[in-house]
């Protein structure tokens, strides 16, 4: 589904992605780790087509088209998701009817017709029950006056709204208590299905006992130092990122 | 007749042998500004003495004034010698009585102006009075306003049919020397509309007026009028479209509100003058003086305006609350593009007691534009327990606008509170992509964002125009960002 070979990229003059090589198939799950600085946001933005960031080498392709070449909205249209690690407030746009704009562009684009309101409404109330947010929530700005866990909540509320195929959620699990751990993982799970894939972006092991991944990579220094199983990821919550630092460079 | 009555007829029949143009579409007056033309207006509009007085008296005073340059915008001089200060499409007799009279061109352009008279006016159970270069074209509704006693009407019928209402009202809140464009709309305003609301009566529909400059080389000078008796209430709203032309032109109109004890009137605006193109080349100068006067106990006077035409605005609509309790109001959406410079505001003016003033203004400036909010809160000594909030927001869009904000305050009572919030903010790469992210164009995402901006102005507009000022803001924004 999603074919990263060789990708380059720097943000104002700054090399930060360093030759990224990583293949993800429908149905996996991939966790990709590592410490403060090593890239991880980036590769998010940059497979979410954010201009400020300059490819300058490399391809993906992302089932068999070529992303980079592709606009933000595009991308998105095409089934690509990206959950923000820092999602912002657009005070006075109500939340529902981003979401709703969201999902007509999307279905537009595939040549369906929009979503008639109340079928809408229907399920964004049956999905809000699931990722047991409060109904306030439907008359409220885009992430207007949110808590960080309600904020996150909203991000994973917005996936389960779209279906992507590709969701790159990125430190979604980041300044969640331990409920909310539980309902951002259920939605998560809730998602995985032969036909989509997901990147989780995390620099704690903690969600992933809640959503189990199919590979764990480790992020370093702009490229994948090492790549493993689920217990990539325990071993790594014990010996710490110098380990696999320490290992690059022995 | 006196002997200066004398020589103004003598002066008009010179003009007149000089002749007025009188072309297939319009009947105009040649350019060019003079006694002689204030008395010609007055003349072809066969109004009553005393406002042919009145008239020449504010021209003489205009001769002494000179244009204000406080303002923070910048253009060429303007040669008053240079514009026709009438212009009256042509009828086929005298003035339509009915809307089957009126020329059916001239419904044509307001039906591709979004404003036909007949269906959808009456759909919307909104009363028009369409004001077309300078002569008000039709009044629909007037028989079941007048069931109400209810007085909508053109500036010229009011003239004609309710000259003692005009003759106490006209003036006493905007006086003809108040400031240089106002004292030249005194001198040769020619048409505009008149309300008058009796005691009690709450107006059983929105009123609204559409401006529209056509006539090249013409200025518009209209002149609204509108009382609310003791008790009173009534919704106006004034919409505004001018064609494209290379010069510009000048519109420099007076609005003058009266709101009796218990009164209630409020004001929207939805202005579109031509704003030039993207070089700046053309556009309206919109030079207006609005101001509403809170006579009465309890009365409230509310200003909503939604300003996105224009090459240049000049405008504080203002309300002076006199009468105690009495509340202002000013909510207004400003958008500067491309060249456009916006200078906007508001001015309130405390004296009653425990009177209350809220502003809360938008300004948003894209491409080379200039936006400016210019506003005034006096509190006089007597307004014991006096209260403002103000809060200014500002938007820019891209790197080459600017914003300005200078809110002055004069203060002259202990025990009044006035509060002020600002902020500025660029339009957020971060919001945009947000909105990419999640599949949505830029262009729409740059709509939602600053109809978000605005809600809280667009939320004080009537229902059925807060729709059609979203989309104009989406029109006037076209390509501001991406």
């Amino acid at each position: 589904m999603l074919e990263i070979s060789d990708l380059t990229a720097r943000v104002a003059g700054k090399e930060i992605l360093n030759g990224v090589n990583l293949t993800v198939n429908a149905g996996e799950v991939h966790a990709i780790m590592g410490p403060n600085g090593s890239g991880k946001s980036t590769l998010a933005q940059v497979l979410a087509g954010r201009e400020d960031y300059e490819v300058i080498r490399g391809s993906v392709t992302f089932e068999g088209r070529d992303l980079l070449a592709m606009r933000a909205e595009e991308r998105a249209r095409a089934g690509l998701f990206l959950g923000f690690q820092y999602p912002v407030e657009i005070p006075g746009v109500n939340n529902v009817y981003l979401l709703k704009a969201a999902l007509n562009a999307k279905r537009k684009a595939a040549g369906e017709p929009e979503v008639d309101a109340y079928d809408f409404l229907a399920l964004i109330r049956q999905k809000m029950k699931f990722m047991q947010m409060s109904e306030t929530f439907l008359t409220r700005g885009v992430n207007e006056g949110f808590s960080g866990g309600e904020k996150k909540r909203n991000e994973v509320l917005q996936m389960l709204v779209l279906e992507p195929k590709l969701a790159i959620l990125d430190e979604t699990d980041s300044g969640l208590d331990i409920d909310a751990l539980k309902v951002v993982s259920q939605g998560v799970n809730s998602l995985r299905d032969p036909k989509r894939a997901v990147v989780l972006v995390t620099h704690y092991q903690r969600l992933l006992d809640y959503v189990i991944p199919d590979q764990v990579h480790v992020l370093s220094g702009g490229r994948i130092v090492k790549s493993g199983d689920k217990s990539l990821a325990q071993e790594l919550e014990r010996r710490g990122y110098d380990w696999v630092m320490g290992a690059q460079v022995a | 007749m006196s002997s200066k009555s004398q020589e103004v007829e003598a002066l008009v029949g010179q003009k007149y042998r000089h002749g007025f143009i009188t072309d297939i579409e319009s009947d105009s007056l040649p350019p060019g500004l003079d006694e002689a033309v204030v008395a010609a207006i007055s003349k072809k509009k066969h109004e009553p003495e005393f406002l042919l007085k009145w008239r020449l008296k504010a021209f003489r005073h205009w001769q002494t004034m000179t244009e204000p340059t406080w303002a923070h915008v910048h253009y060429k001089p303007i040669d008053y010698q240079d514009i026709s200060y009438y212009s009256a499409p042509r009828a086929p007799a005298n003035a339509p009585k009915s809307l089957d009279e009126v020329d059916p061109k001239l419904l044509a352009t307001y039906e591709k102006l979004g404003i036909p008279l007949h269906e959808r006016a009456r759909l919307a159970g909104v009363a028009v009075d369409a004001v077309f270069d300078s002569v008000s074209v039709a009044t629909t509704f007037k028989e079941k306003l007048g069931k109400a006693g209810v007085i909508f009407c053109s500036f010229s019928d009011a003239v004609r049919n309710h000259p003692e209402l005009v003759e106490r009202y006209l003036g006493s809140v905007v006086p003809p020397g108040d400031n240089f464009f106002a004292a030249l709309n005194s001198a040769v305003f020619s048409d505009g509309s008149f309300v008058y609301v009796p005691p009690g009566v709450r107006c059983p529909m929105e009123l609204s007026t559409y401006f529209r400059i056509n006539a090249a080389k013409t200025g518009q000078f209209e002149r609204t009028l509108i009382i609310a008796a003791e008790g009173a209430s009534v919704s106006y709203l004034e919409g505004c479209t001018a064609p494209m032309r290379d010069e510009n032109q000048l519109h420099a109109a007076v609005v003058e509100l009266v709101a009796l004890d218990d009164a209630q009137i409020k004001y929207s605006t939805v202005q579109n003058w031509y704003p030039g193109d993207e070089n700046g080349l053309g556009g309206i100068y919109n030079f207006v003086t609005k101001r509403g006067e809170c006579r009465g106990r309890n009365s409230k006077i509310s200003w909503t305006q939604v300003e996105t035409g224009s090459a240049i605005t000049w405008k504080y609509p203002s309300c002076v609350l006199k009468g105690e309790n009495s509340i202002g109001e000013f909510y207004s959406v400003a958008v500067a593009n491309n060249y456009q410079q916006a200078d906007t505001g508001t001015k309130m003016i405390h004296i009653g007691k425990n009177t209350k003033s809220t502003i809360v203004s938008k300004g948003i400036s894209a491409g080379h534009a200039e936006n400016t909010y210019r506003g005034l809160v006096k509190i006089l000594p007597s307004a014991s327990g006096a209260r403002n909030f103000t809060q200014c927001d500002s938007l820019l869009m891209g790197p080459k606008c600017a914003a300005h904000t200078f809110p002055y305050m004069e203060v002259k009572n202990p025990t009044a509170t006035v509060e002020h919030e600002a902020s500025t903010s660029k339009i957020g790469e971060d919001q945009l992509f947000y909105c990419l992210q999640r599949g949505i164009s830029a262009e729409d995402a740059v709509n939602m964002i600053v109809s978000g901006f605005c809600k809280v102005v667009f939320k004080e507009l009537p229902m059925e125009f807060a729709v059609e000022a979203q989309n104009l803001l989406s029109v006037s924004l076209e390509g501001a960002v991406g």
